[in-house]
Formats: C-alpha cells, structure tokens, sequence
C-alpha cells in the first residue's frame, strides 16, 4: 500500500453549486457537500478515476497526482462579486 | 483541468446555467476534445444560437458568436466560406437546431461544409420556462403539454445522416468520457459532423415530469441509451425503445469549400489572360 498513489482535491468552492452529481457518481465516496459545496471528505480513498472531475458541469473539481511537480496555483486575485463589465471603461 | 482552463473565459465563470444542468459537462467534454487536439485558441471560432446552451461560447476563451435564434449554422457556414482556415463549431441546443433552426441544419449537412455541430439535447425548451421541443418524448410533460406531449420526436441523428452529414454520433452527459471521444472524433472529421449530446434539465424536465434531480436524470438518460456497437450483439428486446450512442455514422465525402475552391480556381483559369477590355464573343457566350 505504500506505492499507493494520493490525489489531491482541488475545488473551486466560488464555482461550485452543489449539485450532487460528483457526490453521487463517485466510486468510493470520496466526495459530500458541506453547506452546499462539495467537500472531499476522506480523500485517501481516492483512485483518481476523475469521474467527479469529467462529469462536473461546474468545473469546480479537479484531481491532481499529489506526486506530481506542483503546479503555480490559480486561484486569480480576481474579485468574482464585481461584474466584468464594471472594470471595462 | 488545468490543461483546461486555459480556454476559457474565467472572469466570466461561474456560468448562469441551473445547478446539475448538464450543458456544462457537454461543454468541458467538448474543451477537453480541444485542449487534446492541442488547436491553437486563434483558430477556433464558435457560434451558437439563442437558448440554454446557446449560453456556453461566452464562457469560451475563442472567437465566438452569439447569433439569432436558429442561425448559427448560417452564419457559421458565412465565417467557413469566409476563412476556410478556421475551425468552426456551432454549439445549439434541441430547440435551436430541430425547431427554429432546422431548415438551416438540414441544409448545412446537405452542403456537408466543414463545420462541426454540438447538439445539446435536454428535450425541453429550458430558457423560455419549460415549453415541449421537437424532442421531448411522447407522453412526457411540458409547459405546453400539461397532459402529455402527443407529438412524436426527431430521431436527429437519422435525420442529419438522411440529410447528407458525413459524421454523426450521439453521447451523452452520464457517458462524458466517450462524449470527449466523439468530440474529438467529430473535430478531425472533414465535413459536417453532427453530435447530438443528451443531456439532463433538472429544473424544468425533471420537475415537471417527476424524474427527480440532476443525479435521477442522469440515471434515465443511462437507462433509455445502448451502446451501438453492444446493440449489434444484443437481442432485439433488449434494446427496443432505446436510443443508440456512439459513432452512428461516418461517411466522408467531398467537402463543400473544398468544392469551392475547385470551381474559383477553373473560373480564375478560364479568365487569367483577361486584362481588361472588350472581351471577345466566346467568352462572353458562357
């Protein structure tokens, strides 16, 4: 077991609307919601088949190889509650 | 994902699409067949109509087009003809491309232009509150159709098939892996390819006809769709009433800017000595 890969859950909670279908398709119940958002409760259970991942319509999940280099993370120092339109002159 | 994310237009996300909508799967499967194709952002144009999934090129960081009800294909058949180099894709959805659209979509695959379509197909006209579709199942509750729908629905693929595409396929939003592969499948292909994507609409479809949330949907979408290529070993009972998925149909032919191109270049070699001037009679003749 200590060759087992581990996967790391990275969750777009802005994006998230917690519609279940991850939760619910997730082979080794991995994955709930907490207060609506989803929530990778026992993340060592993870096999890293990406289903949540494909079949999120938000694009609010995504599983990474905890061994992989890892990646310069994203998350934007956008403020999402202004709208686009505001910052166009 | 990562790889992903790239190509879309993040400021604009979270989109506005209901909680389970499946239209957003249709659109990373689609994505994903683009970031595997590696296709530069540049050369890829993406038109849509007016509906629900109509919505999806504004969250698409590519040359995209929000056009009138039922046109996309028109005006992408303009952006092809016009630069052949791109590669164009119309995102519609049932009601879009069945009902106001149809004319155009039967005439586009008729042309066979190199234009690749994503039919998302949730059988229900979503936006406008739930109205029946051309593809709402018979029997099956609308807006429009409090006691049942009693018209009988587009077989779209046979229909497209019938209407001279030379590429067509059918997933669906549970089968999102194999909706990348026929995606991908789709963009390679040299012609009009056609994917019909079923997809779930909890909010309107599944209320209206107590099928339950985005999860349950999914789960009749799996159940009423039979692999083709299991379907040919299959008994016959076991797959009557249901809907095929997979490449249903592949047949290339000569596409239609290619032709195109044939007939302007004989047309520039008949007239490359013409410099201006009075023609002679035998030109003019023609």
């Amino acid at each position: 077991m200590s060759d087992k890969k581990s996967y790391v859950h990275v969750i777009r909670e802005k994006w998230c609307k917690g519609c279940n279908i991850c939760v619910a398709y997730c082979p080794k119940k991995v994955l709930t919601l907490v207060n609506g958002k989803v929530f990778a409760e026992r993340p060592h259970d993870c096999i890293g088949c990406r289903l949540c991942e494909l079949r999120c319509p938000d694009f609010a999940i995504e599983i990474r190889e905890a061994s992989a280099v890892p990646e310069p993370e994203e998350e934007t120092t956008v403020d999402y509650s202004i709208p686009p339109e505001a910052t166009h002159a | 994902m990562s790889d992903i994310l790239k190509y879309f237009r993040q400021d604009r996300l979270p989109h506005i699409w209901c909680p389970g909508c499946g239209h957003g799967t249709v659109t990373g499967a689609l994505v994903r067949a683009i970031a595997r194709l590696k296709l530069d952002k540049n050369k890829v144009c993406v038109v849509s109509g007016i509906g629900c999934s109509s919505r999806a090129p504004g969250y698409l960081d590519f040359d995209t087009l929000h056009t009138a009800h039922g046109r996309a294909l028109a005006f992408a058949t303009g952006i092809k003809l016009a630069r052949p180099d791109l590669k164009v894709i119309v995102m519609t959805g049932d009601g879009d491309c069945t009902a106001i659209g149809g004319n155009h979509f039967i005439h586009a695959a008729r042309r066979n232009i190199d234009i690749t379509t994503i039919v998302m197909n949730n059988n229900i006209y979503g936006m406008t509150s739930g109205q029946y579709s051309p593809m709402t199942p018979k029997g099956f509750l609308g807006t429009t159709a409090p006691y049942g729908n009693v018209e009988r629905t587009f077989d779209l693929c046979k229909l497209a098939e019938a209407a001279g595409a030379t590429y067509v396929a059918r997933g669906t939003a549970y089968h999102a892996q194999m909706l990348v592969d026929l995606c991908e499948q789709a963009l390679t292909h040299r012609g009009f390819s056609v994917v019909e994507a079923l997809t779930q609409c909890p909010t309107y479809f599944g209320r209206k006809n107590k099928v339950g949330g985005a999860v349950e949907l999914l789960e009749w979408i799996k159940d009423r769709t039979v692999n083709s290529k299991a379907a040919a070993v299959l008994p016959p009972e076991k797959t009557a009433g249901k809907l095929l998925i997979g490449e249903l149909y592949k047949n290339p032919q000569p596409e239609f800017c290619d032709e195109y191109d044939k007939v302007i270049a004989q047309v520039q070699r008949k007239f490359d000595g013409f410099r201006g001037g009075v023609r002679g009679c035998e030109q003019n003749s023609d």
